[in-house]
């Protein structure tokens, strides 16, 4: 039977994900963002939902449309106050969220763990700082480490430049950033693709994400600007 | 006291100068993450006669300065979310990767932004504890900890003139004892083992005039230089 993860809209791409799930959203800034299947996830009325990303969203779309809502009970990021982070910023100044705020390295090796069915990983980063406040430290050849747990979620949402029908990847210059390692930490994992390319289409020697990582495809080639 | 009277004896540089004098400061060969703040606007201002590698975060290394006007490419941006422009031999990657080189020690210099330094290197750059200001790490521990060196970019003192490089932070710490050199809108200062040394000043600005801004003692290099760098 031919394998076809390619699904025709975002409602089908979104299908199944519930209330109180644990999301990982792809995206550094503006760049990489999954806008399209985050306003699937908002049109899904779903709602304590725990969101795993780099930043909190910016302007009134996408992740910051989410941040507003009031559907997100906690997010694990390592940045999220930025210029335009309103909604984000008002829910957390009135502790309507909580935030987990883990190091950039950390927050991405975390997830990496998780993908790999390693136990978890001793890391210099942060040592000696609140963000390691209740955590085991370790000394290994005279330096002192924290020990991370992995970093798995139900979902991960993520965008990409070009797929095919099994659900191989390739992305687009820093829009890349930290959707090869979600799509391979969450147990279902959607994609955003802008082009649909056939079977072998893609150079073997330059797929970045290997299809077994990729559950559900969507085509979406709108040239939308999103007010992130 | 009646150093820091005598107003206007001296400029404070420009962002965009003090990112200058960091940029010339760079070794030849070396390669650099430039983080959040002044230390991105670096990449619009390196010396055009060396080949230093610029690292950013999000998964690039290789990257240039700022596009022309309309060339951006929102799928090309550095650390503070600005557009860049690629370089030849520049390569993109996961973001894993990006913090494998920072974490395992693979590049020489990390130019960091500061709320406070101390005088023993001690980096405070994450949070002021303010509710309204939500707290932002991002790289930064990752990048305290893992490159080879760290240098400081920031203004000298806060918008209410109090310093930032301080007997002891009171900011919770990024890392302890991580910074080796500030620049700042006044001087060029090494960190040593010793104390605080300034290596350059801008010119008009006395040791006494900069100390009165500085909460550890400075002691100024035998041959301090003038810290200057082309206007706009």
């Amino acid at each position: 039977m031919a394998i076809d993860k390619i699904v025709p809209g975002v409602a089908e791409a979104v299908a199944g994900i519930e209330s109180g799930m644990t999301i990982m959203i792809s995206g550094f800034g503006f760049a990489g963002v999954p806008n399209d299947l985050i306003h699937g996830v908002l049109d899904l009325g779903v709602t304590d939902l725990t969101v795993i990303s780099n930043n909190a969203g910016t302007g009134t779309e996408g992740l910051a449309a989410l941040m507003g809502s009031g559907r997100v009970r906690r997010i694990i990021c390592s940045y999220p106050r930025s210029k335009g982070s309103d909604n984000f910023d008002a829910r957390y100044a009135a502790g309507e969220i909580e935030l987990e705020l883990v190091p950039q390295g950390t927050l991405s090796e975390r997830m990496r763990a998780a993908a790999a069915g390693v136990g978890g990983f001793y890391s210099p980063t942060s040592v000696g700082t609140d963000l390691a406040a209740g955590k085991e430290v370790r000394t290994i050849d005279g330096r002192d480490y924290v020990l991370e747990l992995p970093l798995r979620a139900d979902v991960a949402l993520v965008q990409a430049q070009k797929a095919d029908r099994w659900g191989n990847l390739v992305y687009s210059k820093a829009a890349r950033n930290f959707g090869p390692v979600m799509a391979m930490a969450a147990d279902l994992t959607i994609v955003q693709a802008k082009e649909i390319v056939p079977l072998g289409g893609l150079d073997p020697e330059a797929i970045v994400t290997p299809s077994v990582f990729v559950d559900r495809v969507v085509h979406i080639d709108n040239d939308r600007e999103w007010d992130i | 006291m009646s150093a820091t009277m005598t107003a206007d004896a001296f400029t404070r540089l420009s962002r965009r100068q003090l990112a200058w004098c960091a940029a010339q400061a760079i070794p030849d060969g070396s390669y650099v993450n430039l983080g959040i703040g002044v230390p991105t606007l670096c990449a619009n201002v390196m010396p055009a006669d060396r080949e230093i590698v610029l690292h950013s975060e999000n998964g690039v290394l290789g990257f240039g300065p700022a596009p022309a006007a309309g060339e951006e490419d929102r799928d090309l941006i550095n650390a503070s979310k600005e557009f860049i422009t690629m370089k030849p031999g520049g390569a993109y990657f996961v973001h894993t990767d990006a913090f494998v080189m920072i974490r395992g020690g693979h590049l020489d210099l990390a130019l960091l932004g500061a709320f406070e330094v101390s005088g023993q290197g001690d980096l405070a750059n994450w949070t002021t504890g303010d509710r309204r200001f939500p707290p932002g790490v991002g790289g930064a521990m990752d990048l305290a900890v893992g490159a080879k060196a760290v240098w400081v970019l920031t203004e000298h003192t806060t918008k209410k003139g109090e310093p930032k490089i301080v007997d002891t932070c009171k900011y919770p710490l990024t890392a302890p004892k991580v910074v080796r050199k500030i620049f700042t809108d006044l001087a060029e200062i090494d960190v040593t083992p010793s104390g605080l040394v300034v290596r350059a000043m801008v010119e008009g600005l006395t040791l006494p005039a900069l100390q009165a801004l500085t909460e550890p003692k400075l002691t100024l290099a035998d041959d301090c230089r003038v810290l200057s760098a082309p206007a706009a």
